[in-house]
């Protein structure tokens, strides 16, 4: 039984969006158009939400990574009439299933963070990026919905890996591509059902929050507010 | 055999839209269908490039397609549960009008249900909902709950209708075969009514609990989900009356229609338009009620994720829809309504005019104001319908208008056996029932 979780420090991140770029890399995200991102049909599955406080010229940006926040109690699967999104409890995870998904949508309205994209057109990518789509991660036809997966492929691989090594599998060797990816060590991730884990740690740390606490929805990705 | 006969030619302008067609119905039909096809293309289209023509974004998942979906369930209780409740009552006036309320149910199911497929991303996975289905979901239990209705009412319209296709049978030359087939050799045996009116008797009482959860459901979508202005308690009995109140309206549109087209003044007379106004009425003060308590409670519990979707209704970008919703739902049927005066035929078509679009606005201000303020920002504040979305929804009205029209020119659309019962028996049985209600007299069995 794990229960895998994200930590994330609000006070070091730059807002660089290399979490971003990794996660549309790893998970074969499609590329939107200028005209499509105006229209709110832009994938993301890693978001940096911004928000600004006060006026000019004391202007304060503050980011925000925004991942699916794999709650232990999801509004979303509850309400999917085809079990297309569903809870693992052997990992935590909140797994989508692209070729369940019927497209109705329903998932994307009940949950509260907004987060999940829908494949409003047929997926595309540039030449360059065709060519060099991970053959890990299913490619997501048009019509249905998708989300972060805290890159639960990477979980499979390096379970396998050690299988064939004939060795036990080690939890610090599964770390999803946009914890990979940041520059300044704004992400951690890990099993939050370890108590001794190092996102354990923090998410007791007097600044860890989570979003939208209040509706009960257990969200694991934690966040560390620039403030105490 | 005599008897009927000679009750037939008193009853002659029921059969006329059967016997004959006119130019005006092709002209109609023409038209409607032209709409139809419109409406197919715009689908054809969406079909092949995806749902990204129409105007739906993150985070407004839903647009006109849902508020069909749930406008359309909603006339859909014009019939049966109308029907249904007057032949419990022992309304005597219903006798003219069930048949034509029962017609709108069944039909108007299918484009409810239609708008959920026209929707979905893949619709050639919606058979998933059967084979994969979560029954945590309130869409299965919309699945679950209209399937019942449709069966039952599609039922509740075929029993009273098996007399009137063996008078079609015995009297019309054309498609005999289809009457022969469909009146399962109804010969009005004393045996056979009294099953056909137990049959009948069950199906009202059947249908009312399934027409309330119908709707209930429907507003469970909404109000089981923890979004702002959504998860309410309110919803499932707000709902009921909104599908009532709409479905009335479509009712009594209807009937006037055909009214007009058959020359039916003598069936359908300000009487049955008087009364229907008066059940519009009821309906329309209880809608205006609900309203009232579910804006007020939201204003002043005065939640900022709630009061951010309160004002985008009242005074934000969706204040024109919601305050014509008030126009049309409350303001104008009840000053048309609630005076005797103005409760005429045209008086009452008004109102229900006025009442369907005014329902149809309801439907939208419920799904999109909700939808597009999140509680995550995600820079969209804006949800315009495509021309795809719009003639998709104006096919729906087109085809289903047709549809009604077609019904109309193979079945009677005022039930020919029910008058003619209310002639021949129901004037003694209410003359006695009226004894009953009287000091004086003893009744051993009579309860109603």
């Amino acid at each position: 039984m794990h229960r895998w979780g994200m930590v994330i420090d609000l006070a070091k991140c730059t807002g660089c969006q290399a979490c971003v770029i990794a996660c549309q890399a790893e998970n074969n995200v499609p590329s939107s158009n200028p005209e499509q991102a105006e229209l709110g049909r832009s994938i993301h599955w890693m978001e940096i939400l911004t928000f600004t406080e006060h006026e000019y010229p004391n202007v304060k940006i503050r980011f925000m990574p925004r991942p699916c926040m794999h709650c232990d109690n999801p509004p979303c699967t509850k309400v999917c009439p085809v079990k297309a999104t569903y809870y693992s409890k052997e990992e935590g995870i909140v797994g989508q299933v692209d070729l369940r998904c019927i497209g109705c949508r329903y998932c994307t309205t009940a949950c509260p963070y907004t987060l999940k994209s829908f494949n409003w057109y047929q997926p595309h990518w540039s030449p360059e990026m065709k060519n060099h789509l991970n053959p890990d991660v299913d490619v997501r036809p048009i019509g249905v919905v998708e989300k972060c997966t805290f890159c639960s492929h990477r979980l499979v691989n390096v379970r396998e890996k050690a299988k064939l090594e004939g060795r036990e599998f080690n939890p610090d060797e599964y770390i999803p591509a946009c914890v990979q990816a940041c520059p300044s060590g704004v992400l951690y991730f890990g099993d939050l059902a370890d108590p001794n884990s190092k996102v354990s740690e923090l998410s007791k740390s007097i600044r860890a929050f989570r979003l939208m606490e209040e509706l009960g929805t257990k969200p694991k990705v934690i966040y560390l507010s620039e403030e105490v | 055999m005599e008897a009927k006969k000679d009750n037939l030619e008193q009853d002659q302008v029921l059969l006329n839209p059967i016997l004959k067609t006119g130019k005006g119905f092709y002209l109609a039909a023409a038209i409607l269908l032209a709409i139809t096809g419109g409406a197919a293309f715009a689908y054809f289209k969406q079909f092949v490039l995806g749902l990204g023509v129409t105007g739906m974004s993150r985070p407004v998942y839903w647009g006109i397609y849902i508020t069909n979906f749930v406008f359309f369930i909603g006339i859909s209780h014009a019939g049966t549960l109308i029907s249904a409740i007057l032949r419990l009552a022992r309304a005597e006036w219903r006798r003219a009008i069930t048949r034509s309320a029962e017609v709108i149910t069944v039909l108007v199911l299918f484009f409810g249900v239609g708008n959920i497929l026209i929707d979905l991303g893949r619709i050639e996975r919606a058979i998933y909902v059967i084979y994969h289905g979560n029954f945590h979901s309130p869409l299965l239990w919309d699945v679950t709950s209209i399937t019942m209705y449709l069966t039952a009412s599609s039922i509740y319209l075929f029993l009273p209708l098996i007399p009137d296709i063996a008078i079609l049978r015995d009297n019309v030359k054309k498609r005999r075969w289809l009457y022969r087939f469909l009146s399962l050799g109804w010969q009005g045996t004393e045996a056979q009514k009294r099953r056909l009116e137990i049959g009948i008797a069950v199906m009202a009482v059947l249908v009312i609990p399934i027409a309330v959860s119908v709707h209930t459901v429907v507003s469970f979508v909404f109000a089981m989900t923890i979004q702002p202005m959504w998860h309410t308690a309110i919803f499932g009995p707000y709902f009921v009356v909104g599908a009532i109140f709409s479905g009335i309206a479509a009712l009594i549109i209807a009937m006037a229609l055909i009214r007009k087209a058959y020359k039916l003044q003598d069936y359908l007379k300000p009487i049955h338009f008087n009364n229907l106004g008066i059940l519009l009425l009821v309906m329309c003060l209880l809608w205006f009620y609900f309203t009232f308590a579910e804006h007020l409670t939201t204003f002043y519990g005065a939640e900022p994720v709630q009061l951010k979707i309160f004002y985008a209704k009242l005074t934000g970008e969706y204040a024109p829809y919601f305050w014509s919703m008030v126009l049309f739902n409350f303001v104008l049927p009840f000053a048309l309504l609630a005076r005797k005066k103005t409760r005429t035929v045209a008086g009452t078509v008004i109102a229900s005019i006025s009442v369907t679009i005014g329902m149809w606005l309801e439907r939208f201000t419920i799904v999109v104001p909700t939808l597009i303020n999140p509680r995550l920002p995600t820079g969209i504040s804006f949800y315009h319908p495509t021309w795809v979305e719009a003639f998709i929804t104006l096919g729906c009205f087109a085809f289903f208008i047709f549809l009604y029209a077609l019904f109309t020119k193979f079945f009677p659309i005022v039930s020919i056996w029910e008058i003619r019962e209310g002639r021949e028996k129901a004037l003694a049985e209410v003359e006695e029932r009226i004894r009953t209600y009287l000091p004086g007299e003893v009744s051993g069995e009579e309860s109603g």
